[in-house]
C-alpha cells in the first residue's frame, strides 16, 4: 500500500529538473517555471524538500544561494556518488519510512539505479513536476501548525546534532544542558488536527498503528470514559511540537492503554518512556491495572521493548501479532533527571 | 578483551550520569541505578544482536536479562550454547 502513504519528501535532482541546463557545463541555468512556488507550496503543506545530484557540493551550493532557494533543502546530497547512496542518507538522517519519500530526475537511468536499490520508494520523471501539488499524496489532510513549521524544527535538529558532536561530556551532561521541558496535557479540540496527523505519520514508535480521524478523536476527548493526552517537547532551540499522544480507556477495575505514539524526532533525547512513567503513576494513584494494546509491526520493535523494559507482560497475543500487556505497577521508572516535566 | 569488559565497555559508553558518579559493579542492577534511559534499551538489543550475530527472541525481552553485566554475559553465554 505504500502508493497510499503521504509523502513527507521529495529529493531533486537539479540539471534539467529543477532547472534548465547542465551546471558543470554552464553556469547560465534557468530555473523551472514555476518550481520555486511549487517548492514553497509543498514546504507549507509540511513536506520536505532535499536534493540528490551528480555535482560538485561547493558550486552547486554556491548556485542554489543565488537563486535564493537553499534554505529549502534539508541534508542535500550532492556529489558524485550513486543516487541511490544519496537518498539512503537522506532517509537516515530524516529518519522517515522509504515509502514517504518520492525522487525526482529526468533521467530514466537514476529513477531505476535508485528504485532497484530502495524498492519502496515512488520514483517521478521531472517532466511531470507541475502535476505534484494536486496529487492525493502531496496534499496531507489537516495542515497544522506543526507541519508548517515541520523544516524549521528539522533545522533545528541540525543544529542540535552539530552541538552533540562537538559536546566535550557525557551524554547526560549534554543532555541536562538542553533545558528540556516536557508538558502532558488532556487534549484541547486544538490538538486534534495534530493529533490525527501523529497517528498517521508515526511508525516506529506507535503500539498499535491504527490511525485514528478527527471526529473519533474528538468523541474520545469528549467522552468520561476515556482520556486523550498529548506531549510536547521543548528546549533552549525552540518547540519539538506535539510530540505524543495516548489514549487511554477509563474501565471499571482497570486503564486500558488504546494508543501510545511518540514521534520519532525525539528518539535520540531518551524521553520516550515519560509519557508512559506518567500513565502508570497515574493508573497506581487511581488504584486501577494497567492493561495496553499492541501490534506488531516490522517497525514498532522499538515500541515492543519499551514495553517489556518497563515491565510490561504479555499475558495474551494472536497470530496477527496482536499483543495484550498488562502491569503490576511494582515498578515505575523515574522520570530521567534532565528533563523538566509538567503535568498540566 | 573479554566478553565481560565487553559488555562494561559497551554499557560505559552510554551512561547517561556523570562520570564520577558511574560506579557499578558486574552484579549492579544498572536499570534501578539509574544510569541509562529508555534508548539504552533498544541500542543494547541492537548491540547484542550485531556484535555476538545472536536474535533476541521478544520472549528473551525481560529486563532480568540485562539488567547488569552478570545477566547480560550470562544470556550471551546461553544464546551461544543454545
Amino acid at each position: 500500500m505504500s502508493e497510499e502513504k503521504e509523502v513527507k519528501c521529495v529529493i531533486w535532482d537539479l540539471d534539467n529538473t529543477i532547472w534548465d541546463g547542465t551546471l558543470a557545463e554552464s553556469d547560465d541555468v534557468r530555473l523551472k517555471p514555476g518550481i520555486v512556488e511549487l517548492i514553497k507550496t509543498l514546504d507549507s503543506r509540511g513536506i520536505l524538500h532535499s536534493i540528490s545530484s551528480k555535482n560538485t557540493h561547493e558550486e552547486t551550493m554556491e548556485k542554489l544561494k543565488q537563486l535564493g532557494i537553499e534554505e529549502y533543502f534539508l541534508y542535500p546530497e550532492i556529489n558524485w556518488n550513486a543516487k541511490s547512496i544519496g537518498v539512503g542518507n537522506i532517509q537516515k538522517n530524516l529518519n522517515i519510512g522509504m515509502d514517504t519519500i518520492v525522487f525526482i530526475d529526468d533521467q530514466p537511468f537514476e529513477r531505476e539505479e535508485v528504485k532497484a536499490v530502495h524498492p519502496e520508494i515512488t520514483c517521478i520523471d521531472a517532466a511531470e513536476y507541475s502535476s505534484l501539488p494536486e496529487l492525493k499524496r502531496f496534499n496531507p489532510r489537516f495542515i497544522t501548525h506543526d507541519s508548517k513549521r515541520r523544516r524549521t524544527m528539522y533545522l533545528d535538529d541540525i543544529k542540535r546534532k552539530n552541538e552533540e558532536d562537538t559536546f566535550q561530556g557525557t551524554p547526560e551532561a549534554f543532555l541536562a544542558q538542553l533545558n528540556m521541558r516536557f508538558v502532558i496535557h488532556e487534549a484541547k479540540e486544538e490538538d486534534l488536527k495534530r493529533a490525527e496527523e501523529l497517528t498517521v505519520r508515526t511508525n516506529q514508535l506507535n503500539a498499535t498503528g491504527k490511525t485514528y480521524d478527527y471526529e473519533e478523536l474528538n468523541q474520545f476527548r469528549l467522552s468520561d470514559n476515556y482520556k486523550l493526552l498529548v506531549c510536547e517537547l521543548t528546549d533552549k532551540y525552540g518547540s519539538y511540537g506535539k510530540i505524543g499522544l495516548a489514549l487511554i480507556e477509563i474501565k471499571e477495575d482497570c486503564w486500558h492503554l488504546r494508543l501510545l505514539l511518540m514521534s520519532c524526532r525525539v528518539m535520540s533525547r531518551g524521553v520516550g518512556t515519560v509519557l508512559m512513567s506518567h500513565i502508570m503513576q497515574e493508573t497506581k494513584k487511581a488504584g486501577k491495572k494497567l492493561q495496553a494494546d499492541f501490534k506488531t509491526t516490522k517497525r514498532n520493535r522499538m515500541m515492543y521493548v519499551s514495553y517489556k523494559f518497563s515491565n510490561f507482560k504479555e499475558i495474551s497475543s494472536d497470530e496477527e501479532g496482536h499483543i495484550l500487556f498488562e502491569n503490576d505497577l511494582t515498578m515505575i521508572q523515574p522520570f530521567p533527571p534532565y528533563i523538566d516535566v509538567v503535568i498540566q | 578483551m573479554d566478553l565481560k569488559e565487553k559488555i562494561r565497555k559497551f554499557i560505559e559508553s552510554n551512561l547517561v550520569v556523570f562520570e564520577e558518579e558511574a560506579n557499578f559493579s558486574d552484579s549492579d542492577n544498572i536499570f534501578e541505578m539509574g544510569f541509562v534511559n529508555s534508548l539504552f534499551a533498544m541500542k543494547l538489543v541492537n548491540y547484542i544482536e550485531q556484535e555476538f550475530g545472536i536474535t533476541v527472541d521478544n520472549d528473551d525481552l525481560e529486563i532480568s536479562n540485562f539488567s547488569s553485566v552478570d545477566r547480560i554475559f550470562q544470556y550471551i553465554e546461553s544464546k551461544k550454547s543454545a
